[in-house]
This record gives structure tokens, C-alpha cells and sequence, in this order.
């Protein structure tokens, strides 16, 4: 399936210039008087991506009572924000805050580690001619293909027989491989080396690995915090990895752990906690929505570097 | 494996990676050294169970019985297979309907955010964003909660204004409900990548267009929209990909809808139940097996198609 | 370099698919020996020497007992595991099982769940170890249960005989009177209905342990199990007494459109919308949890009768411990059960609001006089402790109920959603067991 990606090029047809990086600074200013009509038809999408996690922030400040006599978008007299949150760190012995922990680690490992193979895979993909290098991308993307469930089983069979499952290595290493970031690495690392500046390098006698780390690192770091974000999300989002690989709930990430806490209301004996499940999920999504926002300009720019090609 | 996550995403890949000739390397096995890492790691997490799968999918185990090797029976079982094949048509529906809609609205944002009309754009441009940084988890939770017809906000404004909302977990309508969380997770998620494309046309392309008197609509059709087709055609590729996967929303959704929701209501949920409540995994492995082929072979014709007509 | 990583991929790929073959073809059948006796004497000198013990549960109240035997025996190490609720727990289970690794040293399996792995010998017969002789001490639904053949594949932990909880606030509304029989409970329902369009009988959504358990107290005998023969039928007089009342329910809308287990649900077990369950005697603590607004409004009936003055019951629910074929600690893995199932940890298990399965608890007058406050201070217990005695002795799930049960929805379910009827539906989920009991290579009549 490498051909997609041969034959999706744009039918502009001009040969490659130098490399652009510096940020597109085009929209024609003059000709674009600003409309009230497409502001407002524009925001109907708007308040259609942003109402579900209003309700998710107001519903975050109800106690299970008041999540039961309230209107859903708007608040209950009583403002148990503070409580919710107090009690889901705490419920159960505070085993929220280790799912937290874990999660964190996953993403740190899990999503450090897919971003560094990713890196040096789309640099020697760029980089580098060597033998077998259609092969290896035609069989990765080959791969995406088959359902995630086909593999589940037979991973954690292999999985427990090296003595990995319910342990944090069996969410980590699955998550070590992000085609889609090898694939924007390799797009990336086309355009944002010189083959000029390797070529110096080379010739001054310093070695691949130094050339690597010295010349092309830092010119891929755009490139880098992009796909940084997207693992993150990935990891952060894990589910059906981590549903069938863990068991005991101490290894368990935010969203395993979440949704036991649903499905506890539906067991014999069981306690129903919806405005901690509410509360949860808020606390699970603040710390990315944070991560976009703040990193904003680093990942668009990358994203945006990444799509410069021919 | 990070496809067992999302799906319906596409991924961010406004274009192909450019195959020419690279300047300053020679042909030789230096390059390994950098992508063998990845190589060894994805052949344990993808390759060694894929080709498991395919072991697997030879033999038949019975609790009563044991293994057996049975050849292809079971693909000529799940050839057959009209649950498997029910499964199929329920996600190719989602796939024709919801995929349209999901892309449609984010290459109008997309549109309007680079047209430079809006008020507050790069407000727009997060906040329409920000849904994809909820994990599907959260995001069915949350629009469960949402759905429900007495506790939800489906219930609080059928009460508020004496509307009669329909159920969204009823037979009719789940199908539909499952699309709206999906295209609400990806909307932004597909907006931000035509966004990025269209925000790399060559402002020479404009100039030429304006010098010609065209006008907005003049320069979408016969600049923009063709110049981003690279990136069109992979969205819908990995929108196809993801919808063939869909598993995520129905298997926590299952629990509000369990009469509509059943085992086999897609493929991939197929898969699952047989593996993991009928113990059936050799039959599992080819039903699963057999998806991705038939993935692979539409996201094929898609990507021929959408090319030729670019021609 | 290149060349020898490459070598180096092939190889590796090659000797995961061989070693896991190995496993895959090695399955979990294997018989085992005739085993010995273990005696008491054996199971102290095991809690005297320590170890450690691994138990997947999800039943609350076995913290406090983990915690209470673990000072009793400083040696002994209880790892307590949630591996997933019910049928969560069985796929991991079974995925261990598989793997032949990971596998716990005592799992908590419902009684419905039993059969599966006794009849594969995944779980070890514990009548070697004791469990023989505490025939006596469970109530019949429970004690049938864990028993298969000769063997005793689990201790009963605690069991479900069924009632009606109803809200006594909506009944005396209406002046509706608590039904006895199910005739009287469809007219209730019409009544209630009629009174409040918004309120109805009861929820059911199609639930494969209510609908089974329903059939249990008509007197229905649809599962036929000898060893690996099985019989499958849901039209005898019970199963058409059942899909004849339950039909009615069905076609006049007397069931509530919510799904059980919902935050819906429970919205509606505390507005009054929702007026009864037919449940198990372990929905008090869910009540008590999920319902807190409605204490007070609620109390427990006997369940209806199918025929006017009888007094037949069924279980709901309920489940055991047992041990693993692959334990690897299994005298010190059995004191535990013992203590927690039969001796002082039963007790613990009560004060912390589970249903036991033990008669000489059942029959207590301290266990009996509990007041419950949630009920307004009805001795709920009473009722419960009757209907434990009223168990027809005689019930049998599939040796695959497990995967059963999983599909009961897609099949039963759609009298629920659609014109179906409920014995079609019923037959519809007969087909699909036959065809799966056929394909694992049991005897199935048709």
C-alpha cells in the first residue's frame, strides 16, 4: 500500500524546491471581509463539539442526587464540584490517583517510546535507501487494516507465555508502534533535512548516530511534538489493550478504571457512583485538553510543516 | 496497535510521502540501524499475532473434543456466516452515511476557518478540536448519559418543554446515535487536517485566480478542493478503516441497548463476542481475518477511484 | 548487522507461533489422577507452614474477611483481586486457563457459571478436601449447584432466593394490593398504569438470570444435562405458564422503557415510576447504595405464584468459590474458601450485608429478627430465609450457560423490541444453544 502514498501527491506537478518550513503566510487579508452569517453558521458546529462537555462540566458539580433532579444544563442548588472531586480521589482507598499514575506512566513510556521509534523509522524511511524499505511500509500499513480484535487474542497468549500480561509492559510495548507517526515522520523528515547538511556532516567524519542526534533531531522537533501528542492521545485513550491484558485493577489506566466504576452499578451488591464516573471522566480529559491548548502552536505548526510537500 | 483505539480517525496525512530519489545516500543497510527498532517491536506486537491468527484460523477447538486441524473450513464457515455478513451491511450503512457527514462538516469548517471570514478563528479552530482529546470511553459514557430518555438530557428537555424527543437508543435510531458520537470525537480531528493542507496552497495559485476575477466559490471548486484531494482520499481511507472497526461505541453502549446492541452487531464486535464469550477463537481469528481483507480490498477501490477521477 | 536482525525477525516470529501452538493444542482437559484425601490435619499444617493465595473476586464483603484470616494466620498472604465483574471475570479466567499461566489460585464463579468449568475440569473437586461432608450445611439451590456428579467443584458463598420488593408508597397510593400470584401481578400492572401512565409494574429489558429463574419457580425444566448429553426444550407447561404471563406484560407495554442497571433505572426505583423487582435476596444493598432517596418507601413479598396457595421460589443469582485446576497452592487455597464459606468469615459477611447460603445462619433467630431500615424495619430476612427452603430441588443450567446467557438478547431480546413473541424468541435462543452446544462437540437432542 505504499502506492497510496505515491499517488495521493498533488497534481501540481512541480519539482521539489528547497525545503519550507517557515509557517505558510498566505490568506489574501484584503479580500476577506469578515462574515457574521459564516461566524454564526460556523458556530451551530461549534456549540455542537463544545455543548457535551459543558453538560460534562455542570454534571461534574452534582452529587448523585442532584444528577438524578436537575436539568442537565444547568446546575443543582447543591455545589458538590469540590466534593466530587475529594471523593473520587479517595473512593475505593484512593485508587484513582494510581490509575492516574499508571496512565501517566503509559503515556510517558508507552507514547515517549512510539514517538522515539517512530523518529528514527521515518528519518531512515526518508534518509536512507536501503533493501526491503517499500516492503516494510507496504506491510505496516497493511497492517492498520486488520481489525484489533483479530489480534487481541493471540497477543495475549503470546503476551502471557513470556510472562508479560497484568503487568504495565503488556500495555506499554503494543503502544510502542504508531504507524501514523512513522508515516508523518517520514513526510516530515523528506522535507526538513537537507540531504546537503547530512552530506557535510558525513564528509566532516562524524558517524550516523552523531548526525542523527546533532543535525537531524533538532531540525525534526515540530515534527516530534506533533506526533508526541498524537501517541498521547492514543495511550491516554487505550481501552480494549488494557480491558483484555489487566486484571488486577492496580495496573488499570484511567478508562479501564472508569468504566468499572459504570459497570459496578449493574452488580449484585454493587454501588452506584455515576457522579463519581461523571467527575472521573472531566478529571481524565482536563490534563489533555490542557496539553492541546498550551502546546498549540508547537503541534499545528509540525502538522502543518508535515503537509508541506509536493 | 494503536489502531485499537480510535477508530473512524483518519490520519492526519494531507499527502504520500515523496518516493524519489533521495540526494546524498546511497543504497545500502545503514538505514535498518534506524528503523530496525521499530521493525522488531512491531513484528512482535503485529506480525507474530497476525500470523498466529492465521495458524489459529486452520484448526477448530471444542470444549468437548479438543483441537482439530480442519483446514479452510472455516473460511467457508464464514462465508456463509449470515450473522458475520448482517454485520457487514450494518457498518458498510454507517460507513455510507455516517463518513459523508462526518467529513463534509469538517471540510466545511476547514473552509470557512481558511477563507479568513470568521470572527474568533482560532478559537473555532480548538474548541471544534478539543472532542478528540476525550477518550471514546469517556466520550460513550458521557453521550450515554446524554441518551438517556428519563435521567439524560434527552429526558430533562422532553420535561422542559413537553417535546417529545425521540429514544436514541431505540432500534431505529442507535445506528445513528452510535454516528453522532463518532463524527462528534473526529469532526475536529478531520477539520484540522484539510485545515492544514489548504494553508500550504502556494499563494501563487490565489493571485492567479484573483487576477482572473473568480470568485469564493469559483476558487473552492477549482483550487482548493483540488488541491487538498490527497488528503480528502486518505481521510475517507482511514474513516473506512476505522468504521470497519467500529467496536469501541457499541460494546459500551451495549449495556443501555442490550435487545439492539446484539453480539454480532458489527463485525469486529463479532470477533470479540466469539473469542471471548463463545471461547470460539479459531473461529474468531478468521472471521477477523476475513474483515480485514475485505477492509483492505474497499479502502483499495476507494483510493483508485478517488485518484482517478483527480486525473 | 541488517542481515543478522532480519534472521534474527524470522526467528523470532517462528518460535512464538510454535510455542503458542503448543499451548493452544494443549487445551485445559487433562485428567487427573484419582486424587487422595486431604485431611484437617494437612489443611492446618498448610495455614501453619503460610503462603500465599491468589483470589479473583468481586464480592465486597470478602475484604474484611481477607483481612480478619490474615491476623488469624500471620503466615498466609490473601492477594484479593477484582479481575472484572461476573462474565468479565470468567473471559479473563478462561484466558488464563488458555494461557496456562496467571491463573489464581481461587476464583468467585456464580452457580450458572459452575457447571462450565467442572464439566472441563478446569476447577479442582474439592470433596478430597472436606467439602463432602458439609452437604447439610447449604440450602438445596445453592449446594445443587456446586455439585456435579460425585464431585463438589466449589463452596456455595452466598445465594439469591428470589422475592418481590416492591414500593409500598405506590401501592397504597393506588390502594393497589400486593399481588401473590402473577395473574394478580399483570393486573396490578394494568391498574398501576392506567393510575399513572408514567409508572408500571416493573422493568425487564430481557435479562437471561431473571427469565431462567422464572421458569425454575413455574416448574419448567428446560436445560436436560447428563455429562455431555444435553436437552434443550422452553415449551413445557412451566415455560408456556411463564411466556404466557410475561407475554401480556410485553404487548400492553406494562414494563418500563428503561434498561436495567441504568442511571435511568435507578432514577426510577427511587421516583416510584418503577414498582417492583422480582430479584434475589442480595438487591437490598444495591438499594440501600444506589436507591438512598427511597428508604423507607420499599418492602420485600414472597415472590407471586404461578398457581394460587403455592409456595414455589427459585434462586437468582448467587455465587461460589472455587479452585482452579491450575492452582498452584490449593490445601492452603481451600482452608481459605472453608473459612470464608463456611466458618467465621460467614458470619463477617453477614454484618456486612451479604445473603448466605448456610442454613444454620439461615435459620437463626438473630439473622431472622434483623431489622433492615432501608424497609421501613421489616424483618426482610424472613422472607428471604422461606424462600431459600422453597428452591425446587430439581433445576439444571447448560454446561455452557455462560455463552448461553451471552445470547440471550440477540435472540430472546427481540420480544422485547419487536413483534416477536416471547416463546419464538425462546426458541430462537434454543436454536442458537443447540447449534453452539453441536459445534463444542456435546450430544445435543433437538
Amino acid at each position: 500500500m505504499s502506492s497510496t502514498a505515491t499517488t495521493v501527491a498533488r497534481p501540481t506537478g512541480k519539482p521539489p524546491a528547497t525545503p519550507r518550513l517557515r509557517p505558510p503566510r498566505r490568506n489574501a487579508p484584503r479580500r476577506s471581509p469578515r462574515s457574521i452569517l459564516l461566524t454564526a453558521l460556523t458556530g451551530v458546529v461549534l456549540l455542537y463539539s463544545l455543548l457535551p462537555l459543558l453538560w460534562l462540566l455542570i454534571s461534574a458539580t452534582k452529587s448523585q442526587q442532584g444528577l438524578a433532579r436537575s436539568f442537565g444544563l444547568w446546575f443543582d442548588g447543591d455545589f458538590a464540584l469540590w466534593d466530587n472531586i475529594v471523593e473520587t480521589f479517595t473512593y475505593n482507598d484512593g485508587v484513582f490517583g494510581r490509575w492516574l499514575l499508571n496512565t501517566a506512566l503509559y503515556v510517558v513510556v508507552g507514547a515517549g517510546g512510539a514517538t522515539f521509534l517512530a523518529v528514527l523509522g521515518g528519518y531512515a524511511l526518508a534518509k536512507f535507501d536501503f533493501p526491503g524499505k517499500r516492503a516494510v511500509f507496504a506491510v505496516v500499513i497493511g497492517a492498520v487494516a486488520v481489525p484489533g480484535t483479530a489480534l487481541a487474542v493471540p497477543t495475549f497468549l503470546m503476551f502471557s507465555k513470556m510472562g508479560l500480561t497484568d503487568t504495565p509492559w503488556a500495555v506499554i510495548i503494543p503502544s510502542l508502534i504508531s504507524p501514523f507517526g512513522l508515516y508523518l515522520m517520514w513526510v516530515f523528515a523528506t522535507e526538513a533535512i537537507p540531504g546537503e547538511l547530512m552530506e557535510a556532516a558525513r564528509i566532516d567524519g562524524a558517524s550516523e548516530v552523531r548526525t542523527f542526534f546533532q543535525v537531524a533531531l533538532p531540525l525534526l522537533a515540530p515534527g516530534t511534538v506533533t506526533v508526541l501528542l498524537f501517541t498521547t492521545v492514543a495511550t491516554w485513550n487505550n481501552y480494549f489493550l488494557p480491558l483484555i491484558m489487566l486484571k488486577n485493577p492496580d495496573w488499570y489506566p484511567l478508562t479501564l478504571g472508569l468504566d468499572s466504576w459504570n459497570k459496578q452499578a449493574a452488580t449484585a451488591g454493587g454501588e452506584a457512583v455515576f457522579n463519581l464516573v461523571i467527575t472521573g471522566s472531566l478529571l481524565t480529559i482536563a490534563p489533555l485538553i490542557a496539553a492541546f491548548l498550551l502546546l498549540q502552536k508547537y503541534w499545528q505548526s509540525g502538522l502543518a510543516a508535515g503537509s508541506v510537500k509536493e | 496497535m494503536t489502531t485499537m483505539q480510535p477508530p473512524a480517525a483518519a490520519r492526519p496525512r494531507p499527502t504520500g510521502p515523496p518516493v524519489r530519489p533521495i540526494r546524498g545516500t546511497r543504497r545500502s543497510w545503514t538505514g535498518w540501524g534506524f528503523i530496525g527498532p521499530f521493525v522488531l517491536v512491531f513484528a512482535l506486537v503485529f506480525l507474530a499475532p497476525l500470523a498466529y491468527s492465521g495458524y489459529l484460523s486452520l484448526f477448530r477447538t471444542q470444549l468437548i473434543g479438543g483441537t482439530t486441524f480442519v483446514g479452510l473450513d472455516n473460511y467457508q464457515q464464514a462465508l456463509q456466516d449470515g450473522r458475520f455478513w448482517e454485520g457487514v451491511a450494518r457498518v458498510g450503512l454507517f460507513l455510507a452515511v455516517q463518513v459523508p457527514i462526518m467529513l463534509g462538516l469538517a471540510l466545511l469548517v476547514a473552509l470557512a476557518l481558511d477563507s479568513g471570514r470568521l470572527y474568533g478563528k482560532d478559537f473555532f479552530r480548538i474548541a471544534v478540536f478539543l472532542p478528540y482529546a476525550v477518550p471514546a470511553v469517556v466520550a460513550t459514557l458521557m453521550w450515554g448519559f446524554m441518551y438517556g430518555t428519563r435521567f439524560g438530557l434527552v429526558g430533562d428537555i422532553n420535561d422542559a418543554f413537553g417535546a417529545k424527543l425521540p429514544d436514541p437508543l431505540s432500534p431505529d435510531l442507535l445506528l445513528a446515535s452510535i454516528g453522532n458520537i463518532v463524527t462528534w470525537e473526529f469532526i475536529g480531528y478531520n477539520m484540522l487536517i484539510f485545515y492544514s493542507a489548504l494553508r500550504v496552497i502556494p499563494h501563487s495559485l490565489y493571485e492567479a485566480a484573483e487576477i482572473d476575477g473568480a470568485g469564493q466559490w469559483r476558487v473552492i471548486s477549482a483550487i482548493k478542493l483540488p488541491a487538498i484531494r490527497g488528503a480528502l482520499v486518505i481521510a475517507t481511507i482511514f474513516s473506512i478503516i476505522g468504521s470497519f472497526q467500529l467496536f469501541n461505541e457499541p460494546s459500551i453502549l451495549q449495556k443501555l441497548a442490550p435487545n439492539v446492541i446484539t453480539t454480532d452487531y458489527t463485525p469486529n464486535y463479532y470477533t470479540y463476542s466469539l473469542s471471548f464469550s463463545g471461547q470460539q477463537h479459531n473461529y474468531s481469528a478468521t472471521v477477523a481475518i476475513v474483515m480485514g481483507l475485505l477492509t483492505m480490498i474497499v479502502a483499495y477501490v476507494v483510493q483508485l477511484r478517488g485518484m482517478r477521477k483527480g486525473a | 548487522m541488517p542481515k543478522y536482525t532480519r534472521r534474527l525477525l524470522r526467528g523470532t516470529g517462528v518460535v512464538c507461533v510454535l510455542a503458542l501452538g503448543a499451548t493452544a493444542c494443549g487445551g485445559s482437559g487433562d485428567d487427573n489422577a484419582p486424587q487422595k484425601k486431604v485431611s484437617s490435619a494437612d489443611l492446618q499444617a498448610a495455614l501453619k507452614k503460610g503462603g500465599t493465595v491468589t483470589v479473583w473476586a468481586w464480592e465486597p464483603t470478602l475484604k474484611q474477611v481477607v483481612a480478619d484470616f490474615e491476623q488469624k494466620y500471620p503466615k498466609v498472604d490473601i492477594k484479593l483481586v477484582n479481575a472484572g465483574t461476573n462474565k468479565d471475570q470468567y473471559k479473563a479466567l478462561q484466558n488464563a486457563i488458555s494461557a496456562e499461566k496467571g491463573v489464581p489460585d481461587v476464583a468467585q464463579i456464580e452457580y450458572y457459571a459452575l457447571s462450565q468449568y467442572a464439566l472441563t475440569k478446569s476447577v479442582t473437586d474439592l470433596a478430597p478436601y472436606g467439602a463432602d461432608r458439609l452437604a447439610g450445611s447449604y440450602s438445596t439451590g445453592p449446594w445443587n449447584a456446586v455439585k456435579s456428579g460425585d464431585g463438589i467443584y466449589g463452596l456455595p458463598m452466598d445465594s439469591g432466593p428470589m422475592a418481590l420488593f416492591y414500593n409500598k408508597k405506590v401501592f397504597d397510593k393506588y390502594k393497589i394490593p400486593v399481588p401473590t400470584t402473577w395473574d394478580e401481578y399483570v393486573d396490578a400492572a394494568r391498574k398501576l398504569h392506567k393510575a399513572d401512565p408514567k409508572t408500571y409494574i416493573t422493568s425487564d429489558d430481557g435479562d437471561a438470570g431473571l427469565a431462567t429463574s422464572l421458569l425454575w419457580q413455574a416448574g419448567s425444566h428446560p436445560y436436560k444435562v447428563d455429562g455431555t448429553k444435553v436437552g434443550i426444550d422452553f415449551t413445557d407447561a412451566g415455560a408456556k405458564k411463564y411466556t404466557g404471563t410475561w407475554q401480556q406484560l410485553i404487548d400492553e407495554n406494562l414494563l418500563a422503557p428503561v434498561t436495567a442497571w441504568s442511571d435511568d433505572w435507578y432514577k426510577g426505583l427511587g421516583d416510584g415510576t418503577i414498582a417492583t423487582l422480582p430479584a434475589g435476596a442480595w438487591l437490598p444493598a444495591n438499594l440501600a447504595s444506589g436507591v438512598k432517596g427511597a428508604a423507607g418507601d420499599w418492602r420485600v413479598a414472597p415472590l407471586p405464584q404461578w398457581s394460587k396457595g403455592a409456595d414455589a421460589s427459585a434462586e437468582n443469582g448467587g455465587s461460589s468459590l472455587a479452585l482452579p485446576e491450575l492452582s498452584t497452592n490449593k490445601e492452603l487455597a481451600y482452608a481459605f474458601v472453608a473459612y470464608a464459606n463456611s466458618g467465621a468469615g460467614v458470619q463477617t459477611r453477614i454484618k456486612n450485608g451479604a445473603f448466605p447460603a448456610t442454613t444454620k445462619d439461615l435459620e437463626s433467630k438473630a439473622f431472622q429478627n434483623t431489622g433492615f431500615p432501608y424497609f421501613g424495619g421489616q424483618k426482610a430476612n424472613k422472607v428471604f430465609a422461606e424462600s431459600a427452603k422453597n428452591v425446587p430441588a430439581d433445576w439444571q443450567y447448560l454446561p455452557y450457560q455462560v455463552y448461553a446467557n451471552s445470547i440471550f438478547n440477540d435472540t430472546v431480546g427481540k420480544a422485547y423490541i419487536s413483534g416477536t413473541k416471547l416463546s419464538q424468541g425462546l426458541d430462537a435462543w434454543r436454536d442458537a444453544s443447540v447449534k453452539y452446544g453441536s459445534e463444542q462437540g456435546f450430544t445435543v437432542e433437538k
